[in-house]
């Protein structure tokens, strides 16, 4: 383990044990006691968990800024976690700066969702069990997020990464009387699996050339120091030709991050996941698990600067999701699927940045996109909870009338995603724009860049067009439910009043040095510069001031394009769409339907695997093999002693006693047949 | 030939004779435990004549004197004739089993010989006597005697429940 | 000395015979206590080949075991006689399959 310039604090443990300690306490009280906690017990146990997880991780950072730059790691081992001859890993955790502003994200964000949830959930007609069940499992999910994000070593980090898909499972189900919930719950954690085994495989293959090298480690900046020597390791692919190892292995990571955050071909799962709750889509599929996949591609940054061709790789497979999924969300109807598609889109973005070595844009976007993305949902949840539980767009319209206040939140998140100049997404887009535009490492970055100034223009419109429709013009819904439209509770608007803030002033905290230059502030970048020690440089090229401002003038011509067609097709003349439709009928199909993705995969994977499982599998091997074989063995015995066997039973004493003799002589031969 | 041998060899012949006729007889059942008498006692002058004292003594006061009177008193109390029993069942096996024996029997008188180790030359003071006997017994084989003991007492136990009539 | 065991051999070898073929209960009773006195010939006459009086404590346990054997089995067959007032052992086949 390495220990120079490490510094141990045992403040760290607290974060993840206090929604822990949460979650089981609910777990115990509902499950074995059976004793339900009234709602204002729940509140108080699991919103105070997470407040206070957001209050030590706070002190954490406090400590951490108290290090000088070059020391600025904390880390608190809890015990051995496997001894197993010269490989050990601790069950240990890490804070350094990209941890700290990981976990300030999660247990803020968290534990505003907390706090909306109340509000959101206490619509929930059930009885008190289901409202201590859902927060029992937010708490369990933080829990799991937290040791993601704080994991010393890959072990670590796996657990969070499987426990975030286990609980995602259980909150997409929640509901889980509606088979169709059930089913999204499913869905999303085979899909998740499928990439949680592309990520075990990364690990393996990490692990075997680092225990060949004689550093059989896990831990990450052990590591870290030990990846220069896998440098020039190269595999043979089963299907011929060789991969730099290092390269393979930022693959495999790949696959895991594609599942877990959702890029193509594993995003299928998150549109569905929808059918959670929608603080459930608010806290995990949009701020904090999705991320995940990001996350891990920064943590092992060092690993990715070494393997060009896996950081290409990233890179292209970003930004094609950002574009394809940006495509679709233009045609969605129902609230949150286009909210769905977004995050698709925008997690495609800063795969990108990563791909292109600028690690700290990624994790920079990352933050902004949880305030501003949290609040969309949150907010669709408040116009969702006004429309009495109606998602489609089709019957909204005209809702800024009833629902002022949420139209306003929603109307900053809006902007700050489509990059209203000076918001926080503004900053966070360009940056990402900026690594992209300057990756000359990457084969056709300026392609990248040029995919990713199209799809910004896609998002402003697609933006757009859903608050459009959902707040002006006239408004579709039904007569008798017009009359009960209001705003929400105070719990539910609170904190969209503080994510919208963040929204708007996040990206002021740290606006790149080409403002900061202008405002004669030195190292403006502070969000850069903070998560320095802990990211790898990258293959940075520096680009030219005149050159950067010629992007920002372009990422603002993007916003305004976006928007003004969005206001021109869902304002000035609603009657545009229609006619597109019909113009472009085929394309719009296309686009409306997701491009039959799901459905590819359906016959292509799914019914094929099922019929196989059901037919060879459950009825072949298992009922008619297994089943067949033991079965039939006791059948083949009862057969024996019914015709066989029972004839031996006469009744008669004598014949016992010859079987006797029988016996007894045959035993007395043997023991004298060496006479 | 020794006066010992000679002996030994009358009463073997006696013991066998009536044993044959005991499991031979097919007409009194009476008649059968007489033979089995006759068995018991010149087993006892065998005892005698291999200087085993206390055990021939007691042959011919438990087993001739106790159990055969035993059998004696139930074949009466049964009042049992040679009525016409029906064919035997399973002749065949029984028919093996008896083959089986006698094959066994032969392969054992054959294995005898040679077989023993030499007889002590010279028998120890007070051999087979009631002292050396009973020193023995409630010493070396305390353990064996209380057990049987024990044995005796549910042999009582059971033989007074069997031979009470039913409670009605 | 052969001979005595011999005569065991030979003594027991009816009692088997008899347990076997007779049909009456009683006479089966009968050879069993003949295999028990041909055990006991056998017990004293290694007895007395090793010069050791051990032997002749099994025979009593032996006589006592019989004693014991023989009052409750005669007690079954009385037992078995004011049931079905019969003696023969082919009659007593309930146990068949």
């Amino acid at each position: 383990m390495l220990n120079e310039g490490v510094h141990t604090s045992e403040l760290l443990r607290l974060i993840p044990l206090f929604p822990l300690a949460a979650a089981v306490f609910h777990g115990v009280m509902i499950g074995l006691l059976r004793r339900p906690l009234p709602r204002a017990g729940v509140i108080a146990v699991s919103c105070g968990a997470v407040l206070l997880s957001f209050g030590v991780a706070i002190l954490a950072l406090g400590e951490l800024l108290s290090y000088p730059v070059e020391s600025r790691v904390l880390v608190d081992d809890l015990y051995t976690w496997v001894g197993a001859g010269r490989f050990v890993a601790e069950a240990s955790l890490l804070f350094d700066p990209l941890s700290a502003v990981m976990s300030l994200v999660v247990t803020g964000v968290g534990a505003l969702i907390h706090v909306y949830s109340i509000g959101y959930m206490d619509d929930d007609e059930r009885d008190d069990k289901g409202f201590q069940r859902f927060f029992c499992y937010l708490n369990l999910f933080m829990f799991s997020m937290l040791m993601l994000v704080l994991g010393d070593n890959l072990l670590v980090l796996f657990l969070g990464w499987e426990g975030v898909g286990l609980c995602s499972y259980l909150l997409i189900g929640f509901w889980y009387g509606d088979e169709w919930n059930a089913y999204c719950g499913s869905k999303a954690f085979i899909v998740n699996r499928i990439g949680d085994f592309g990520f075990l495989v990364g690990i393996f293959v990490l692990f075997a050339a680092l225990a060949q090298v004689g550093h059989p480690t896990v831990e990450f900046r052990e590591i870290q120091t030990a990846i220069g020597l896998l440098a020039d390791r190269t595999v043979a692919m089963p299907w011929g030709g060789e991969w730099k190892l290092l390269t393979l292995v930022g693959v495999c990571f790949f696959v895991g991050a594609c599942g877990k955050s959702a890029q193509i071909p594993l995003y299928v799962w998150l549109p569905d996941a929808m059918a959670g709750p929608t603080p459930v889509s608010a806290l995990i599929h949009a701020a904090t698990m999705v991320t995940a996949g990001v996350y891990m591609v920064c943590r092992m940054s060092f690993l990715y600067a070494a393997a060009p061709g896996a950081s290409a790789v990233v890179a292209w497979t970003g930004a094609l999701t950002a574009l394809v999924a940006a495509t679709i969300a233009v045609a969605q109807t129902d609230i949150k699927k286009v909210l769905a598609y977004s995050t698709v889109s925008q997690l495609g973005y800063m795969f990108v940045a990563a791909g292109c070595g600028g690690y700290s844009a990624a994790i920079f976007h990352l933050g902004t996109h949880a305030f501003f993305k949290a609040l969309l949902f949150l907010g669709s949840g408040a116009v969702i909870l006004a429309m009495h539980h109606e998602q489609d767009t089709d019957k909204m319209g005209g809702l800024a009338r009833y629902i002022p206040k949420t139209h306003r939140v929603f109307g900053v998140g809006v902007l700050a995603i489509s990059g209203f100049p000076l918001l926080s997404g503004f900053f966070s887009k360009d940056e990402i724009l900026l690594s992209a535009f300057a990756a000359e490492q990457i084969p056709g970055h300026l392609w990248l860049y040029g995919i990713g100034l199209g799809t910004a223009v896609l998002t402003a419109f697609y933006m757009f067009r859903v608050h459009f429709r959902t707040f002006y013009g006239e408004c579709r819904a039904p007569a008798e439910l017009r009359s009960h439209i209001h705003e929400p509770a105070n719990t539910v608007m609170y904190p969209l009043y503080v994510l919208a803030a963040l929204s708007v002033v996040a990206g002021l905290l740290s606006p790149p040095q080409l403002w900061g230059d202008l405002l004669g502030i030195a190292r403006s970048n502070s969000l850069h510069h903070f998560l320095e020690p802990a990211l790898s440089r990258g293959a940075v090229h520096t680009v030219e001031h005149s050159v950067e401002w010629l992007l920002v003038a372009l990422a603002v011509s993007a916003f305004v394009v976006g928007a003004g067609l969005a206001w021109w097709m869902y304002v000035r003349s609603p009657e545009i769409p229609g006619r597109i439709r019909e113009r472009a009928a085929g394309l719009y199909r296309a686009v409306a339907n997701k491009y039959w993705v799901d459905e590819l995969y359906d016959t292509v994977l799914v019914h094929p695997l099922v019929a196989v499982s059901d037919r060879v599998l459950y009825r072949g091997i298992d009922a008619a093999g297994i089943d067949g074989v033991v079965n039939g063995s006791a059948a083949a015995v009862r057969a024996l002693a019914a015709r066989g066997l029972k004839y031996a039973q006469t009744g008669l004493t004598q014949s016992y006693l010859f079987f006797m003799i029988v016996g007894a002589l045959a035993m007395l031969g043997w023991m004298l047949r060496s006479s | 030939m020794s006066i010992q041998l000679a002996l030994f060899y009358f009463f073997a012949a006696v013991a066998v004779g009536s044993a044959l006729a005991m499991v031979l007889n097919l007409r009194n059942t009476v008649a059968s435990a007489m033979s089995l008498v006759i068995t018991m006692v010149s087993l006892a002058a065998v005892y005698v004549l291999m200087d085993a004292f206390l055990v021939g003594a007691l042959q011919i006061m438990v087993y001739g004197g106790a159990i055969v009177v035993l059998f004696v008193f139930v074949v009466m109390l049964l009042n049992l004739r040679q009525d016409d029993f029906p064919p035997p069942r399973q002749r065949f096996v029984k028919a093996l089993g008896t083959l089986l024996v006698l094959f066994a029997l032969g392969k054992l008188v054959a294995a005898v010989p040679g077989a023993l180790p030499e007889a002590v030359a010279r028998l120890p003071e007070g051999f087979g006597g009631y002292r050396d006997v009973g020193t023995a017994l409630f010493t070396r084989f305390l353990l064996p005697f209380e057990a049987t003991s024990l044995l005796l007492l549910a042999a009582l136990v059971g033989a007074v429940v069997l031979a009470k009539r039913r409670l009605d | 000395m052969d001979l005595v065991v011999d005569l065991s051999v030979v003594l027991f070898a009816i009692g088997v015979v008899g347990a076997l073929v007779r049909r009456n209960v009683i006479v089966i009773l009968m050879s069993v206590e003949l295999m028990l006195n041909a055990v006991n010939l056998a017990f004293v006459a290694f007895s007395r080949m090793h010069g050791n009086n051990d032997g002749h404590v099994f025979v009593l346990i032996v006589i006592t075991v019989a004693a014991a054997e023989v009052a409750v089995g005669l007690g079954i067959v009385i037992s078995l006689f004011r049931n079905r007032d019969t003696v023969n052992v082919d009659d007593v086949s309930l146990l068949k399959w």
